[in-house]
């Protein structure tokens, strides 16, 4: 059997170019594997080489999404792979975006195709899953032995063009797609059955997970502007200078409440960020560029608000579980609400 | 109540001077089933055809499919309040025709009705392929209105199917089944450990093609209520509606409601199956409301420890669907629903047009849109030229070497709501 | 989170640079900024054409509060 041919795609760091301080390089492409490649090359062994990486990095894709998802998809074809391996991007957020876009755009654009890996919650995920094959990751780096596992023999069978088995059997996030199928019991059998688990307790599987369809009906606008009491949140990670709350820089476990009372401006002697997720140089030299405080002040001197709220809270938003983020969210909201807030201006990084 | 079934296997339909069964074998004097039909004054013509396993043969559009039922003793008759008097039904014993049909069809509306295929990929998905199907094209007087023209033909296939019925009543039957269900009481002291389980039959009720009847009545006019399931096999249920015939119940799955014969396999081993309530499906949303506030009460009234709720349709009725689920969920009850699916022909839509995090075991007859290619068939019964406007088909569906290229929804029964089907989707 | 926070009443705006994710994570009034590590900043600008920037920004964001919206809306 012929020699599959592997590019590899992968971001500034996992690439060993650099960390936050390189996010924003443009792409470029090494012949051979590097870094993760390595783990890939030990699992292929002979059935596939991995001959070229291409590396990009996250803030760049991000900001310029058209220009850097063609530019690595020319470099990517003139390797002519006959699969392309993206990440995995484990619950790195930008990184994941970048993965899912170019597994997508080597399927569709060149018709190659392309596999990535990510955490549940990465929202390269729901960007993604429907288009390409996702395979279900660790949220970090720890779980690149284990994911290696389940793309390698994906990727493999993707290439050969074989038939691919179901989300379960294979390891990869479901696709949303819904495919028919003869299964082996009639329906109304498996809804006994299933009733009979569920009153008994023991775990059954649905055969169509409810979506989540968890939006919330936007409130009304702000009547007048000008009396409107506005407080500031961020999940870019701003927090006075020393970062008092220790909140971490990744899977935050906490948010802080921070006082800006008589504060016109935010400089670099007094606040910075915990964000571990960005390259913090911006915003350690002028948190304003994050977190507003500076022209809000303006606003209200100008009439043009009510008055800034004297807390803002913060958090940090890098690789934080849904769950988590949810959970701040709400006991934030709920001391807004006792504050007397009539608007939030929520800035992300 | 207890019911007998006894079954006697019908292998074939062949015409005949004299309408009887020999052996495993249907024979029908059409002229005497002919004239039988022709009583109602508005029908003008009635062709009658066979259609077997494995020919090939389309049968379109096709309105509704009933199994031919006698009742042997007990109280009342098949089809109450149509064929019968509305004494209740549901004791007793009953003979059936195993693996014959009566199938309507008809150009009603013209976009509605369903497509049966008797061999290749469309026969896979209608469990109507594997019976030996009586026929009958009805064309009803000029100037028929389409209510009163549904009506006519939903009589035409339920006289049809009694007439066959009555050639069974004193034949022996090679399998005779014994349904029983207990009183509230009796079934507390016979069953005290197993748990009691309900079965929530949401019934389609929006109007022409999409009706359905209990006993006579319109069920858009009921409010909820309990039914014996032994009723069911006596035709206590009976169909109006074949639109998106992929989802719909004919007569034929009432009779053979499959959720109440998996119900009856476990019960008395694994669970207690102490009923089945009906509801509707309506289109306004007070009516929604107050029924699925009324079947809920009832599953609570009943003390149940789970439910099955199975759906008729799509569209609107999944919030009634969603409703039921969670209303029963609230008062503590364990659910499982079983719908189908409109993910769209790529699949990647969203399947139902309402959601709750409450249903959250959900078994599914699959996508109603996923595209099917149908072969070509040496005969079709009733006509064609309905195809492009079916509802599932699109213009240019049906391609002139008699190949359609449409959507599952177009296939009586593919996607059906009881769970009667293996088919799923993924 | 900015679910969260709309669901105990507050209107609320999302300002961030990668519009696609608000849209997942359910944002009704989103503003889209500048870049990733300075979403309200332009470290290659002057001080004063920077917060000019801003205020820019903050202005579009102060119409977003203040405009009825009845689904996603993206304030370019």
């Amino acid at each position: 059997m012929k020699q599959i041919k592997v590019v590899h795609y992968l971001n500034q760091f996992f690439a060993q170019i650099g960390g936050e301080e390189k996010a924003d390089i443009p792409p470029e492409s090494k012949s051979g594997p590097v870094g993760p490649g390595m783990a890939f090359k030990g699992a292929f062994g002979d059935a596939a080489e991995i001959v070229a990486t291409v590396a990009c990095g996250d803030s760049y894709f991000n900001e310029n999404p058209d220009v850097a998802l063609a530019a690595i998809l020319d470099m990517i074809a003139s390797f002519e792979p006959d699969i392309v391996v993206c990440g995995p991007a484990f619950n790195a957020g930008r990184y994941g975006v970048a993965c899912g876009a170019v597994a997508t755009g080597v399927r569709e654009k060149l018709n190659i195709p392309a596999i990535t890996g990510m955490y549940v919650e990465n929202p390269g995920v729901d960007l993604y899953k429907q288009s390409v094959h996702i395979v279900s990751t660790k949220d970090n780096a720890a779980g690149m032995r284990d994911a290696v596992a389940l793309m390698v023999p994906l990727a493999l069978k993707l290439a050969r063009g074989e038939e691919i088995g179901t989300s379960a059997e294979e390891g990869y996030i479901p696709m949303g797609i819904r495919k028919n199928f003869f299964d082996k019991k009639r329906g109304s059998r498996r809804a006994v059955d299933m009733l009979l688990k569920k009153m008994a307790g023991e775990p059954y599987e649905t055969e169509f997970p409810m979506p989540d369809f968890d939006r919330v009906v936007p409130n009304p606008a702000v009547k007048d502007i000008s009396k409107a009491k506005i407080a500031l949140v961020t999940s870019g990670g701003i927090v006075p200078k020393g970062n008092p709350d220790r909140i971490e820089s990744s899977s935050a476990s906490k948010y802080g409440k921070y006082d800006l009372e008589g504060i016109r401006d935010l400089d670099a002697q007094t606040y910075e960020t915990a964000h571990g997720g960005y390259d913090p140089v911006y915003a350690n030299e002028d948190a304003d560029r994050v977190l507003p405080v500076d022209i809000l002040r303006e606003f209200e001197k100008e009439g043009k608000i009510g008055s800034l709220s004297r807390y803002f809270y913060s958090t940090v938003g890098n690789g934080t579980a849904v769950a988590s983020a949810k959970k701040y969210a709400r006991a934030i909201g709920e001391e807004l609400v006792a504050d007397g807030v009539d608007a939030v201006i929520l800035t992300s990084t | 109540m207890k019911l007998e079934v006894g079954y006697i296997p019908i292998r074939d339909i062949q015409f005949g001077p004299t309408s009887k069964v020999d052996g495993n074998v249907l024979y029908v004097n059409q002229d005497e089933l002919s004239r039988l039909l022709l009583q109602d004054e508005a029908i003008e013509s009635v062709a009658l055809d066979i259609a077997r396993p494995g020919e090939s043969v389309r049968i379109t559009p096709v309105k509704d499919v009933i199994e031919p039922r006698v009742k042997v003793h007990g109280g009342g008759g098949i089809f109450p309040g149509w064929c019968a008097k509305v004494d209740t039904v549901g004791s007793g014993r009953t003979n059936v025709l195993k693996g014959a049909a009566v199938v309507t069809a008809g150009k009603i509306v013209g976009f509605q009705e369903g497509i049966i295929d008797m061999s290749g990929e469309g026969a896979r998905y209608t469990p109507f392929s594997t019976l030996n199907n009586l026929v009958l094209v009805v064309e009803p007087k000029q100037g028929l209105a389409q209510h009163a023209y549904e009506k006519t033909l939903r009589l035409a296939g339920l006289k049809a199917a009694e007439y066959l019925g009555k050639l069974a009543a004193d034949i022996e039957a090679e399998e005779v089944h014994t349904y029983e269900t207990l009183s509230l009481l009796e079934g507390v002291r016979a069953y005290p450990d197993l748990p009691r389980v309900g079965y929530v039959l949401m019934l389609q009720s929006q109007g022409l093609l999409h009706d359905t009847y209990v006993y006579g009545v319109d069920a858009k006019q009921i409010i909820p209520t309990l039914i014996s399931p032994t009723e069911l096999m006596d035709g206590a249920i009976i169909s109006g509606n074949c639109v998106s015939a992929c989802d719909k119940n004919t007569t034929y799955h009432h009779l053979n409601n499959p959720v109440v014969q998996d119900l009856f396999a476990e019960h008395g081993k694994t669970l207690n199956f102490v009923g089945v309530i009906i509801t509707n499906e309506n289109v306004f949303l007070a009516d929604k409301m107050r029924s699925s506030d009324r079947t809920a009460e009832l599953c609570g009234y009943l003390s149940l420890d789970g439910a099955i709720i199975s759906q008729e349709g799509f569209g609107n009725p999944d919030t009634d669907l969603i409703m039921n689920c969670r209303k029963i969920e609230a008062k503590g009850i364990k659910t499982v629903i079983i719908t189908d699916e409109y993910a769209g022909q790529d699949g990647a839509s969203q399947s139902l047009a309402d959601a709750d995090e409450a249903a959250d075991a959900v078994v599914t007859g699959g996508n109603a849109n996923e595209v099917i290619h149908l072969p070509a068939m040496e005969r079709i019964i009733g006509s064609i030229d309905a195809v492009d406007h079916i509802a599932g088909g699109w213009s240019g569906s049906l391609n002139e070497d008699g190949t359609i290229t449409a959507e599952l929804q177009v296939i009586t029964g593919a996607t059906n709501e009881l769970g009667f089907n293996t088919l799923s989707a993924r | 989170m900015v679910k969260e926070i709309e669901r105990a009443g507050i209107p609320v705006v999302h300002m961030c640079t990668v519009v696609p994710i608000s849209m997942t994570v359910g944002a009704n009034r989103i503003v889209p900024t500048v870049a990733i590590p300075y979403p309200l900043g332009n470290p290659a600008s002057t001080p004063d054409e920077e917060k000019e920037l801003r205020r820019k920004l903050l202005d579009k964001t102060l119409d977003a509060l203040s405009t009825e919206v009845e689904d996603q809306t993206v304030f370019e």
